[in-house]
């Protein structure tokens, strides 16, 4: 755990970095500190590990004054990546990611099973072990960034924008690969973003900072948008604070609905009776094993249903999709639903609009 | 080429060259000894205060100011001005060959020193080096193709100055100058010259391949 104690950063030349600051980052969680540029936020992670000595106030980890810790141990138990990463261009990958079982005295064998370890972690093959950082991809680098910082294992891990500088595919791979990777290692993070979309998918909670180094509001990321506590953080989640939020609930918080279900072997009488009751000109098909055949509009419908010409949904959800992707799939439905499949395939409702704002108003 | 090469027979009295192997060798060690002690001494006086600097960026101003001035003196005044003060041992030629690889020497350890990326630098702090093992195992190795290019810049241009010396008793292979002069003789001019041109060429191969030897993750490298 890590706990700020009105900890305040005056620069040598008067400016405030950080004002002031309470918080407390629970132990195993992923806090994102984000904010507009010059909010302070870099400034805050660097007082952890004292890269920048705080001015006034107390911080601890895990209930030691970092104060009266060397910085040098200090740091060998705190992970660091930043974005730039910083890999030592003089040393092959497994001599960067051996830096700090080096510096505190681990054996060889136990080093390289170590290094062996964590490239298989992060999704390293083998043989990059003894190239150089340069012959490197910038994603692959970012991922020995990481390796280096996870070595001996530190219970605390400071990021400062670490997927700032790939491309768009790349960054939404590696935080999707972050974060499988934090559930299994339970790591305390904090983790400095200035990309509001990116602390929301990343972070358990959000700390917003205002120039100066002030706390606007500290909430989890479905909190704070369902919340905002004044108009600095409204303004800085953005206009699409409501679809942002979707993104944050998945489709099973909504009940389903059972929907304008018909059988292969109904007719046209049977599905214009279910369709009025639902105020539908449409019905789903399911048969008897509850598979989802598709849908058919009443205009089109003469005879039997299972003669008739179906057509299908091109997207559909599951219990564990977010309200945003069912959202998504309604929008593109000429039926304006989104249908909920089991993970076997199998029909369970339809999710509509109005399920949907219900939820979030 | 026919025609040069005839030339060159003609000036040069391969004969003589033959008589004087002895002076060669001589010259030649003298030579060595000189510029290899001169870039020696030089870096040790340099490598110390490149240090400072880096630690003390204030110092760098000065400390290179006064390195340029100390460079710019004519080097002939220099040679002769400094014998009432060191007499005419070899503390004569070598002080003012070690004040000129001064300004190269501070200057491109410095510049070697700075050229380490911050980041390299801001992550090895977090990792947790010390100071000291920062600056041994992170920026130094960093630092030495451009702290050896300077040694290759000192070297190359000690050799050229160490035949000067030879107007103070010294010279290296640039006695053969003198005699060359004082007989208006030219083959031991061309033999002086061309010595002094091979010294270069050798020492500055020498150091590039110490440079490629001493930092193997640079290779293949744009």
């Amino acid at each position: 755990m890590i706990t700020f104690d009105h900890v305040t950063k005056r620069f040598d030349d008067g400016t405030v970095g950080v004002d002031d600051l309470t918080l407390e980052v629970p132990e195993g969680e992923v806090v994102v500190l984000v904010g507009p540029s010059g909010c302070g936020k870099t400034t805050t992670m660097r007082m952890i590990n004292r890269m920048i000595q705080p001015t006034g106030g107390t911080l601890t980890v895990d209930g030691q004054d970092v104060m009266t810790v060397s910085p040098p141990q200090l740091r060998r138990r705190i992970g660091y990546v930043i974005q730039q990463v910083g890999l030592f261009p003089h040393r092959t990958i497994a001599e960067n990611i051996a830096t700090v079982p080096e510096l505190v005295g681990w054996d060889k064998a136990r080093t390289q099973e170590r290094v062996k370890t964590l490239m298989a972690t992060v999704g390293l093959p083998d043989s990059v072990a003894n190239r150089y950082p340069h012959q490197l991809s910038g994603g692959q680098r970012q991922r020995v960034g990481v390796a280096r910082a996870l070595a001996v294992d530190p219970p605390i891990m400071l990021m400062d924008e670490p997927f700032g500088a790939v491309d768009p595919i790349v960054r939404s791979r590696l935080q999707d690969e972050f974060l499988r990777l934090q559930l299994q290692v339970r790591k305390t993070i904090v983790f400095v973003t200035h990309d509001i979309d990116e602390a929301i998918r990343m972070g358990d909670r959000i700390a917003i900072l205002s120039e100066g180094g002030k706390l606007e509001q500290y909430d989890d990321p479905e909190r704070l948008l369902a919340d905002p506590a004044n108009e600095f953080v409204a303004d800085f989640l953005g206009a699409e604070r409501g679809l942002k939020r979707l993104a944050l609930i998945p489709v099973s918080e909504v009940s389903a609905e059972p929907g304008p279900v018909v059988s292969p072997d109904d007719d046209r009488g049977n599905a214009a009776e279910v369709a009025r009751s639902y105020g539908t000109d449409w019905v789903v098909v399911v048969d008897e094993q509850r598979r989802l055949r598709g849908w058919v509009s009443l205009h089109e419908l003469d005879g039997r249903i299972a003669d008739a010409n179906l057509r299908q949904f091109a997207l559909s959800v599951e219990s564990t999709d977010s309200l945003r992707a069912a959202l998504n799939a309604m929008v593109t439905s000429r039926t304006g639903v989104a249908v909920r499949l089991s993970e076997g395939g199998l029909y369970e409702g339809i999710i509509t609009q109005e399920l949907v704002s219900k939820e979030i108003r | 080429m026919i025609h040069a090469a005839g030339v060159v027979a003609q000036v040069v009295d391969t004969e003589w060259i033959g008589r004087h192997l002895d002076d060669v060798r001589t010259y030649t060690l003298e030579h060595l000894l000189l510029t290899g002690l001169a870039v020696g001494i030089g870096f040790v006086v340099a490598f110390p205060v490149a240090l400072l600097v880096q630690r003390y960026p204030r110092l760098y101003g000065p400390v290179l100011g006064l390195a340029g001035v100390l460079f710019t003196i004519p080097s002939l005044a220099l040679f002769v001005g400094i014998i009432p003060f060191t007499g005419i041992g070899i503390a004569t030629p070598l002080t003012p060959l070690v004040v000129y690889t001064l300004l190269i020497l501070v200057r491109n350890t410095v510049e070697g020193l700075r050229s380490v990326p911050s980041d390299v630098v801001e992550a090895a702090e977090a990792m947790g080096y010390s100071r000291r093992r920062r600056l041994l195992r992170v920026e130094l190795p960093l630092a030495t193709p451009v702290i050896i290019a300077g040694l290759r810049i000192a070297t190359v241009s000690t050799i050229g100055l160490v035949t000067i010396t030879v107007l103070i008793g010294w010279g290296g292979v640039g006695r053969f100058f003198l005699d060359g002069f004082a007989r208006r003789f030219a083959t031991p001019l061309l033999l002086g010259i061309a010595l002094s041109v091979l010294l270069s060429v050798v020492a500055d191969f020498s150091l590039l391949a110490l440079q490629r030897l001493a930092t193997p993750w640079a290779r293949g490298r744009r």
